[in-house]
């Protein structure tokens, strides 16, 4: 079935599609329509389980998690502010070990405010044990869902996976999305085996969370990293098996005209889809371009990316996010998966798209030619912020009316 | 502190910011504003003598709009952030500003410490009863049978009653306002600011884009018929059995505020059993 659904739109079909159980929520923007839209459905009883209203994400989260210990299959959605107000239970029940999909809608953290979508919210959840699916295309939103149950509930990995799509960019906008049929969703995600975890009826257990010195706590700890590493493998074969099923490649690592290519963006999210319209132009005008995406961020598939960019000259990694005092997190995640190895690019970095801010062709053309002077120079460029000087002049001109504002007589005296 | 004890006062006017407020026609939080700054002008307080500090919604953007200092802060943490203020600066008139969802919900908390600590400041909810900027989700002071996108049939919850809770948490002034009437409201805000410790206003602020129904708000607020009590039992009676549309002062207490400008122990025995009471 075929529909032209928003972003918001497809992550409640993959719940939908998952049949999940229950959905705790909490409204938050641009997330809000993922949950009217399940209501709807569980009023109207074309989906059978319950939604229920918290009274914050940090409830929700909890809620989530506690909901499927006792083995149901459980879906919720936050963004931005509300993911990072649920921290410290992401990290909590990562050591639970119960599976569940939380679809997180990117926007830009506070201060300033912004509505409009990067990556540090979905980042500052990078090392709390959530496994990471980030998509470009509201149909990889759907059918990350699915995957990420699939990933999340395999007996070896048990641990709660977020599905991240760009608020905005994705979340709002219409795509062709290609629905698949529920009976072949449900033999693709079967009910949920909870097997060893989850509480069952007349048999009364604690699932008290025990105080351990450091040597358990590593173990516990070490644990559940191990779980994650062992999910890469895991993700490749549910992948291949959706493919097989489905007819869409969704890898680990998605490579764009990259085999050949001299110089490469690499970059998450929506705004990837940008880059491969740029990296089209590049090539009609003879330059080797191409594009690395990693859909797995957690785990981070290293060797799928040692093996992508194998041989290519430069490296352009735009991040939509900044790690205040070090630089763009992609960046550095990649130089240390890339170094000491044969053959490694020369790695430049980008920040871009901070708080809903455009990444325009003009600047993935100004990215190529940088990266063939690098290539040139066999030297990477300093790290910078992709900003125009139009963008700094009316920058200035609204701070001098602030500073003109801020003088008005006869208020501050 | 320097400043002139007669300080000239300013038109209410002087009080509001050029930023236009970017709420619905006919939202009720116009009037509220209207109501701050007629109140700090009849308190001939100066902008930069006053904080107005909100969390996030529709209402909180209000410090924007006046030429006071302002903060607008986290979803649900005004009163954190206010409380943190007065404490450091108790020179300063503090008041907090948000909505039901800001404050009962991820602020609930906040809410109920606030009230236990007594600190000297004022906070004004402005209740709609439905988180507005988010388009239109149930919040805590919904009616359990209010449908909506996010609730199909009803969330079939009860309501949260603010004014009850506020004095079981031992907030020093609790009233009711509605925004039907911005020079009533701006006297009960005046009173507030005045009343040491903390002061509670629930303003009745019609959300005319997800509750359209409230418009007969107007229709239905009357004046509290009771005049305002010291006494806690007495105060905990009326509002049980409140209508929800009693407007004027409905408690007004004899507890310390928290005290920022010398010891908190008490010196005599006296103070010490004052402590005891509620």
């Amino acid at each position: 079935m075929r529909r032209l659904l928003t972003g918001n739109a497809a992550a409640a079909w993959g719940a939908r599609l998952a049949r999940a159980d229950y959905v705790p929520a909490f409204p938050i923007t641009p997330q809000t329509e993922i949950i009217e839209l399940l209501a709807q459905w569980f009023g109207a009883g074309e989906m059978r389980g319950r939604l229920v209203m918290l009274e914050s994400e940090h409830s929700m989260v909890t809620a989530a998690a506690a909901a499927a210990a006792t083995g149901v299959r459980v879906f919720t959605a936050t963004s931005s502010q509300g993911l990072l107000y649920a921290m410290e239970m992401l990290y909590t029940v990562t050591g639970w070990r119960v599976p569940f999909v939380l679809v997180n809608v990117s926007r830009g953290l506070a201060s300033p405010i912004t509505l409009e979508s990067d990556h540090n919210d979905v980042l500052a959840a990078r090392d709390s044990g959530f496994l990471q699916m980030h998509c470009a295309t509201c149909q990889e939103i759907v059918d990350s869902v699915l995957l990420a149950y699939r990933l999340a509930e395999e007996p070896a990995v048990r641990l709660p996976a977020i599905v991240n799509l760009d608020g905005f960019h994705l979340s709002f906008t219409r795509e062709p999305v290609e629905l698949p049929p529920a009976e072949a969703a449900a033999e693709f995600l079967p009910p949920f085996e909870a097997r060893g975890i989850g509480f069952r009826a007349s048999r009364p257990s604690s699932q008290a969370v025990a105080v351990l010195g450091g040597s358990p706590y590593s173990y516990f700890r070490y644990e559940t990293h191990l779980a994650a590493q062992h999910a890469l493998e895991v993700y490749d074969g549910v992948a291949a098996e959706f493919a097989q099923r489905f007819g869409r490649r969704h890898d680990a690592v998605e490579c764009y005209r990259s085999d050949d290519a001299e110089i490469v963006f690499f970059m998450i999210g929506a705004f990837a889809t940008k880059a491969m319209d740029a990296v089209d132009r590049l090539r009609d005008a003879g330059v080797r371009a191409g594009l690395v995406r990693p859909r797995l961020l957690r785990p981070y598939p290293v060797a799928a990316l040692r093996r992508a960019l194998a041989g290519r000259r430069a490296v352009a990694v735009i991040d939509q996010n900044l790690s205040v005092g070090k630089g763009g997190v992609l960046h550095g995640e990649l130089a240390s998966a890339l170094y000491g190895q044969a053959e490694a690019p020369l790695l430049a970095s980008y920040v871009g798209g901070l708080g809903g801010r455009d990444i325009a062709p003009e600047e993935f053309f100004q990215i190529a030619r940088e990266l063939g002077e690098a290539i040139a120079a066999r030297q990477a460029p300093p790290p910078r912020l992709l900003y125009t000087a139009g963008e700094l002049r009316q920058m200035r001109n609204l701070q001098a009316i602030a500073a003109a504002e801020r003088s008005v007589p006869g208020v501050a005296a | 502190m320097n400043a002139p004890a007669q300080a000239a006062q300013l038109t209410p006017q002087k009080f509001k910011s050029d930023v236009k407020p970017v709420w619905c026609p006919g939202c009720g939080d116009y009037t509220v504003l209207s109501s701050i700054t007629k109140a700090l002008a009849a308190l001939a307080v100066r902008p930069e003598n006053v904080a107005v500090v909100s969390g996030i919604g529709c209402s909180s953007r209000i410090p924007a709009y006046t030429t006071c200092y302002g903060f607008h802060g986290v979803h649900g943490r005004a009163l954190a952030a206010a409380t943190g203020l007065k404490v450091a600066r108790p020179d300063l008139t503090v008041i907090a500003a948000g909505g039901d969802g800001d404050g009962y919900s991820i602020g609930g908390n906040h809410f109920l410490h606030a009230c236990r600590r007594n600190v000297d400041l004022t906070y004004i909810v402005m209740d709609n009863r439905v988180y507005g900027m988010t388009k239109g989700q149930p919040s805590p002071t919904t009616e359990p049978d209010w449908d909506s996108k996010l609730s199909p049939q009803g969330t079939g919850l009860r309501e949260f009653h603010p004014l009850v809770i506020a004095l079981a948490s031992g907030a020093n002034f609790i009233a009711r306002a509605t925004s039907s009437d911005p020079n009533g409201t701006a006297e009960l805000i005046v009173q507030a600011v005045r009343h040491p410790g903390f002061s509670f206003i629930e303003v009745l602020s019609p959300c005319v884009t997800f509750r359209p129904e409230q418009r007969t708000w107007k229709d239905r607020v009357h004046p509290a018929p009771v005049a305002p009590t010291d006494d806690p039992g007495r105060a905990a009676r009326r509002l049980m059995t409140d209508d929800g549309f009693n407007i004027g002062v409905l408690y007004a207490g004899h507890r310390k505020p928290y005290r920022t400008e010398q010891s908190a122990t008490p010196s005599s025995v006296a103070e010490l059993e004052a402590e005891f009471i509620l």
